[in-house]
């Protein structure tokens, strides 16, 4: 599903984000990507994402190899993935049932696919009842909810998480892994960078532990 | 793209106008400024080059024939000098018409001066023809031309009217190439400025776009119909209050200055409007089109 062949990044010359690192994530996994600020985490999901370009190494995702994929096909390739951030990045002057036919309307969905769809990832993450209320209207775990929602309303293969739980309280924290855990139960592949220790250590998932660019641990378990 | 998704790209460009309401303001300001310059100095260029035009087609030259000269011969002289290069018209003057003409050039105040001559036309061998140019740069040519025909004694010219004449055309156009140009220039970057205020503002609205797999096309197309409402709307505005203002700076102008009915006459607004209206309407668009179109290129990089 998601394979990495000795990939390096470097920002600017010599110095590495990632180094040499190897990665092989099977489809319907469910990952934490942990480390210290700088490790390199957020690179590797923006380079399975193709905002970066690796400087060396090879990435397959979905059978497709990244390094030779031609622009215009990025956005059917992007298609395959949902993204969820820690700041939400919701339309803050759209409500929230706007901002998820949003994510149906840039793919070019259908009116009668996005009025079934849109409700049913409200009711998903349990905000069927809130769809007119605008995002600032929201509490940080209920803005977050609607972040998944949107990722997963067009149901791809992969959910990246970039620290999903990172402006969160511990009660909205659990919410919010609770979710990816039900969206990974249905299949989905999902990958989260996180810092939450307890998250992690009582989940009892693929941890893969980086530091300075490289992998130092990979195993299921807990942190570190 | 898909027909459901160009009507949601046109709802989005104009909901794009109403959330910057601001911005797509001084947008449609900054366009309607520079079309409106364009446009007046368009209409000021366009009607000196018709006053020029008209001050061309009066300065004529004038051929002698030679004395015994036939009817037959000074025909064709008339004909090849019809069908020359820059010549508008070609008027046959008899001898009696330029005698006739003289007296009322010259004896009109005292016409008992010209009874000595009684029925004797002192002009008896100053028939002519009258040629009449329709570009008075070509002038030089005709004469060179018309000197060397057969029967043709003199070729009469006025070298410095034409000479002056060429060079306020030449004078004209270079300044209004050179001015208009500039207020493009200017227009572009206005608006490009505009779009990429428009733009940062929606920075993340296009990232999120670019995250969830919109292709490029979707992500300009909103902006670009942005740009080109506001280019619609910014060449619109300036043309109509042009329109009404035209008739009333022309009347104005020949109110103020009576002297100038005797010597000039302007353009109708409607001759104005066959060229302004559409080139104005271009530049609207074209300039809508190409500032957010180049704008927008740069920030899909996602």
């Amino acid at each position: 599903m998601i394979e990495l062949i000795d990939v390096t990044k470097e920002y600017s010359k010599g110095i590495a984000a990632l180094n040499g690192v190897n990665l092989y994530v099977d489809q319907g996994e469910f990952v934490f990507i942990v480390g210290d600020s700088g490790s390199g985490k957020s690179t590797l999901i923006r380079l399975i994402l193709k905002e970066l370009e690796p400087t060396d190494g090879t990435i397959i995702v979905n059978g497709q190899t990244l390094n030779t994929m031609k622009h215009r096909r990025i956005p059917l390739y992007r298609r395959g993935i949902g993204v969820v951030f820690q700041d939400f990045r919701l339309l803050k002057d759209r409500n929230i049932y706007e901002n998820i036919a949003f994510a149906q309307r840039v793919v070019e969905k259908p009116a009668r696919v996005i009025k079934k769809k849109v409700p049913a990832a409200l009711s998903m993450v349990g905000l069927a009842q809130k769809y007119k209320s605008f995002p600032k209207e929201l509490s940080g775990g209920e803005q977050q909810r609607v972040a998944i929602a949107r990722a997963i309303v067009n149901e791809p293969a992969i959910l990246l998480a970039d620290e999903p739980t990172g402006n969160l309280d511990p009660k909205n924290s659990w919410e919010i892994m609770k979710l990816l855990e039900e969206a990974n139960e249905r299949g989905t592949t999902v990958l989260v960078v996180t810092h939450n220790q307890e998250i992690v250590n009582e989940m009892r998932k693929r941890v893969v532990t980086m530091k300075k660019g490289v992998i130092v641990n990979d195993k299921r378990g807990g942190y570190r | 793209m898909k027909l459901r998704t160009f009507g949601y790209t046109m709802k989005q460009g104009v909901k794009n106008i109403g959330r910057n309401k601001m911005f797509s303001i001084a947008s449609i300001a900054t366009m309607t400024a520079c079309i409106f310059l364009f446009g007046l100095f368009f209409a000021i260029v366009i009607n000196f080059n018709y006053i020029v035009k008209k001050a061309e087609e009066g300065v004529a030259i004038t051929v002698f024939f030679n004395e015994g000269t036939s009817q037959a011969q000074k025909d064709k002289i008339g004909e090849q000098l019809n069908a020359t290069d820059g010549v508008l018209k070609v008027n046959y003057i008899s001898a009696e018409e330029a005698w006739s003409n003289f007296q009322k050039d010259y004896f009109a105040d005292n016409p008992e001066l010209s009874d000595g001559f009684m029925e004797d036309n002192p002009l008896a061998n100053s028939d002519s023809y009258e040629v009449y140019m329709s570009d008075v740069s070509r002038q030089a040519d005709v004469v060179a031309f018309a000197e060397s025909l057969d029967g043709v004694r003199k070729v009469n010219k006025s070298d410095v009217v034409a000479k002056t004449l060429t060079s306020i055309n030449r004078l004209v156009g270079y300044v209004s190439i050179g001015i208009i140009t500039i207020l493009l220039v200017v227009s572009i970057f206005l608006i490009s400025n505009t779009v990429t205020m428009g733009i940062t503002i929606r920075r993340e609205e296009i990232a999120i776009m670019k995250y969830i797999g919109a292709k490029d096309g979707l992500v300009r197309a909103p902006f670009i119909f942005e740009g080109l409402m506001i280019g619609i709307l910014g060449a619109i505005l300036p043309l109509a209050l042009l329109y009404f203002l035209y008739d009333k700076a022309i009347t104005y102008v020949l109110d103020k200055f009576s002297l100038l009915r005797n010597i000039v006459s302007f353009l109708s607004v409607r001759e104005v409007y066959n060229i302004l209206l559409p080139v104005g309407l271009a530049l609207g668009v074209g300039i809508g089109f190409l500032g957010s179109f180049f704008t927008i290129r740069k920030h899909l990089k996602v």
